[in-house]
């Protein structure tokens, strides 16, 4: 198959101007995502996951951001290249985006149903009316009980799950081609985690959207995903299939963070924990940026950046050593 | 919300009546007699002198005298001055001037205020920015009066746009130059506070959302941005446009105008504590409405303010 993904990232490249100098946020990040696929970006505050999905989606706040380099192809098409007013098309339409705190990104002074009609009266021109009924029925859609009486009601009004499902429902308004949730479950309690969960799951299937889904759960990752991509400092260290990600992991720091799972079968033994913190962004180390924190990095390590390559079909890993780390027993 | 108007204008029956007496006493504690005063030089005939005292009720004590006012009041009657003018009147002849003036104020220090505010809120930081800051801190750190000789200066002096003193004070056109003499201040306590505001709510979560979901520019800020920046700036003019009409004493004395800070001025020199009474009172009582105007309207514009 030689068609053209739905949203293809390749070595993108953002910085950030700071105080204390150049941040590189971003370096070099390529992932493609095809239609009716999830593609889950792990990692931690701070790996670059979150820059790269505003980069994708155009509201990443420059300065202090830029990018430096790379592409951002929406069927074939490059965002980076286009105007502001064809991208803040595609924003919303065809792109659209769920954050993590519904309560802060919504508008606390406009009700939900006005923030909901606002998509199709910006995007399709419709009149107040006909907006608002199509408010009504995504709210019903997203299964928030009695739609037509909350259309008016404002954000502070709904609990944390409810406000989630219509930032949900904004994002799918127009029937966009991807959707990209940034930690959408994160702030919520864990029983209602998993019905969110469960409603973007079904949304997207039933609509054939391609999904990014930014996070660092490994429990939602697993339940959903069809593809990682487990970033950190900018990088992308490990893509591959869940599965076999998960079976078997090609770079230490994918392990890590798989070992630092709590399991019930070591209950009460110490919890793993990945040692040292992230490096800087301004003063990333030589090498590998994983290397100060590794039990196995060499001197190779610390002084050669690893090249992402192919390490099994459809799954890559910027690791010298990945042979060792895909081999090594599990723990 | 029937309910709670009914009680906060329940409320201003008691300010209303701490306010009147308060005034009151302190008239009758200042220095000097009215009723000799209108003998000027002249050594006035105690018989005379004790005549008008009975006649205008002075020479009861403080408590009759306030009931006697506050009696008259309820039939509609503000009493008179010494010379015998009703108050009624001068109140009717200074409030529409006053008013007037601290209306083109109020629109002055609204307007330019909340646009200077969001340039430089969105701006933050650039010249621009930087610029309306200086200015507004130099308005803020410089009196009142100094302000009103200086723009004197330029616009009728200098430039001849205008004529130095208001020569009718019912004329709109002659109280433009007072007026915004008189919003100058508020001018710069908006336009900072609007520029806080901005400034903040530029970086707020639904700002990003707003671009994520594809709206225009235009819209995100007026729509977004505004709507959120103007609840403490809307909050702010209201009590403000009290605090309008009861500090255009300064102003109106640099340009001439007769309003309410003359009328005050003057029966205050004269000891006419019927008039001061009368208009200070009138003065609190508007100062009441317009907060009450801006906390019923505090709920319109934030929807999770309620009121029980």
């Amino acid at each position: 198959m030689t068609t053209v993904p739905l949203l293809e990232v390749r070595d993108l490249q953002v910085e950030f101007h700071t105080r204390d100098g150049v941040a590189k946020a971003v370096n070099g990040v390529s992932y493609t995502v095809e239609a009716g696929q999830t593609l889950a970006v792990l990692g931690e505050s701070g790996s670059g996951k979150s820059v790269t999905a505003q980069a994708v989606m155009g509201i990443l706040d420059m300065p202090p951001g830029r990018i430096t380099g790379g592409q951002i192809l929406y069927r074939g098409q490059d965002l980076l290249t286009m105007s502001e007013e064809q991208r803040r098309k595609i924003r919303g339409d065809r792109i659209a985006m769920i954050f993590q705190d519904a309560l802060s990104s919504l508008n606390p002074v406009l009700s939900v149903g006005y923030q909901l009609a606002e998509m199709f009266r910006v995007h399709r021109g419709m009149s107040r009316r006909q907006a608002r009924a199509r408010a009504i029925e995504l709210m019903d859609r997203v299964r928030i009980p009695g739609a037509r009486e909350r259309v008016n009601d404002y954000p502070h009004q709904f609990s944390g799950g409810m406000r989630q499902r219509i930032m949900i429902a904004m994002a799918l308004a127009l029937e966009p081609d991807l959707i990209i949730a940034d930690e959408p479950t994160t702030a919520l309690d864990v029983t209602v985690q998993a019905q969110v969960m469960d409603l973007l799951a079904e949304l997207q299937r039933e609509y054939r959207m391609g999904l990014i889904l930014i996070t660092h759960d490994l429990g939602v990752v697993a339940d959903v995903a069809d593809t990682i991509a487990v970033m950190y400092a900018g990088r992308i260290v490990e893509r591959a299939d869940v599965h076999q990600l998960y079976r078997r992991p090609a770079h230490p720091y994918t392990k890590g963070l798989l070992d630092s799972v709590p399991r019930l079968d070591h209950k009460g033994g110490e919890l793993y924990a990945i040692k040292g913190l992230p490096p800087s962004l301004t003063s990333l180390p030589g090498g590998c940026a994983f290397s100060p924190r590794c039990a196995a990095a060499t001197d190779l390590c610390r002084s050669q950046t690893p090249a992402v390559v192919p390490v099994a079909p459809g799954r890559v890993a910027a690791c010298h050593h990945w042979k060792e780390t895909l081999d090594a027993p599990a723990a | 919300m029937g309910r709670y108007v009914a009680r906060r204008l329940l409320q201003m029956i008691p300010v209303f009546i701490g306010t009147t007496f308060l005034v009151f006493c302190m008239i009758y504690v200042l220095p000097g007699d009215p009723v000799r005063s209108l003998w000027g030089d002249k050594v006035p005939d105690p018989a005379q002198l004790a005549a008008i005292r009975a006649q205008l009720g002075l020479d009861q004590p403080l408590w009759q005298q306030y009931l006697d006012y506050m009696g008259g009041l309820l039939t509609g009657d503000l009493g008179t001055t010494t010379v015998g003018r009703p108050v009624a009147d001068e109140m009717g002849r200074a409030f529409p001037v006053t008013i007037r003036l601290a209306v083109i104020a109020f629109l002055f220090s609204s307007v330019a205020g909340i646009t200077l505010g969001v340039l430089g809120g969105m701006r933050r930081g650039k010249y621009v920015d930087t610029g309306i800051l200086i200015f507004t801190m130099l308005v803020i750190s410089m009196p009142v009066f100094v302000l009103g000789y200086v723009m004197r200066h330029v616009f009728a002096t200098e430039l001849g746009w205008v004529t130095p003193t208001v020569q009718n004070s019912e004329e709109i056109g002659q109280l433009l130059l007072p007026g915004v003499v008189l919003g100058m201040l508020s001018l710069a306590y908006v336009a900072r506070l609007t520029r806080t505001t901005v400034a903040e709510n530029l970086r707020a979560d639904f700002m990003r959302t707003a671009r994520a979901k594809g709206l225009p520019r235009r819209r995100i800020v007026r729509v977004h941005l505004l709507r959120n920046s103007m609840i403490p700036v809307v909050t702010f003019l209201g009590t403000d446009l009290g605090a309008l009409m009861g500090g255009a004493i300064v102003t109106e004395g640099i340009f001439n105008v007769h309003g309410v800070g003359r009328l005050v001025y003057d029966a205050l020199v004269r000891r006419e504590s019927a008039v001061v009474v009368g208009t200070v009172t009138v003065l609190v009582l508007i100062y009441l409405a317009a907060n009450l105007l801006v906390d019923l309207l505090y709920a319109v514009l934030d929807p999770r303010i309620r009121y029980a």
